[in-house]
């Protein structure tokens, strides 16, 4: 799925990002708790998320997470939008909750590519 | 590849630029031309420590030494310390702020996961007088 797709299929706003529309992401995860997000890798992934701080993209950089997916039309804190730019990862703001906005791009094949933890 | 020293000063203050001397490392070592795996293990385990520089110890130093066999991080604080080490080391233990909950952090998984993305982590502190951790990420057989 590409970063367009999703902005397509959640209905979502480009914050930053658009030169990165045609860019393929594998699995996705959904979190707020960054913590959560460093201890697990992926590739190439989507962070959706409803924490909207700096810290937001310095953990998305950290793991080479290309495209935030804002939900429930959150604001961005300030300067979170520009350090985006600055680190090449995609910022959209969907109207969706996490929850809606998981299913969405889950239903239309977008995985979390995690293994099952027993 | 020759040696290389990066030296980071971290602020205590700015919560919010927690993670520019991670953000630089990454960068240099990108240039470096090694394996995307090898610096995502380096950033995450720096970006950890350096999170908790901020959250607990009012900032501090990092030193970085890159050779031929290992990428070594050693990070230097003059804060409280830790009172229990082993405890610290469990995921889940934490003894973080509102203000570093709210900012997504908290969860004690940052010194477990540094452990998880180093070949070999130390940690020595004293209350009182600080913490430095040293992680070494092996280069070898990449």
């Amino acid at each position: 799925m590409t970063i367009g797709e999703i902005a397509k299929l959640t209905n979502a706003k480009v914050l930053t990002g658009e030169d990165l529309l045609s860019k393929e992401v594998l699995t996705a995860c959904g979190a707020d708790l960054m913590s959560d997000v460093l201890a697990y890798i992926r590739n190439q992934s989507v962070l959706i998320t409803g924490l909207t701080n700096a810290q937001t993209v310095r953990t998305s950089e950290m793991m080479d997470i290309v495209c935030i997916v804002i939900v429930r039309g959150k604001q961005p804190a300030p300067g979170m939008v520009e350090l985006a730019a600055e680190s090449g990862i995609a910022v959209l703001s969907t109207g969706y909750s996490m929850y809606t906005t998981c299913g969405i791009l889950h239903n239309n094949g977008l995985s979390g590519g995690e293994r099952v933890i027993a | 590849m020759p040696k290389l020293h990066f030296k980071y000063d971290i602020d205590g203050d700015d919560f919010t630029r927690a993670g520019e001397a991670s953000s630089k490392l990454k960068q240099s070592l990108k240039q470096l031309g090694l394996s995307p795996a090898l610096i995502r293990r380096a950033s995450i385990a720096m970006y950890e420590g350096e999170i908790n520089m901020v959250a607990h110890a009012d900032g501090g130093v990092i030193d970085v030494d890159i050779d031929t066999v290992a990428i070594t991080i050693v990070m230097k604080d003059t804060g409280k310390g830790i009172e229990d080490i082993a405890a610290a080391m469990k995921e889940g233990f934490s003894t973080a702020s509102d203000e570093v909950r709210q900012m997504g952090f908290g969860a004690g998984m940052g010194l477990p996961n540094m452990k998880k993305h180093s070949d070999y982590m130390k940690v020595d502190s004293t209350v009182g007088v600080g913490t430095t951790v040293t992680m070494k990420i092996s280069i070898v057989g990449e």
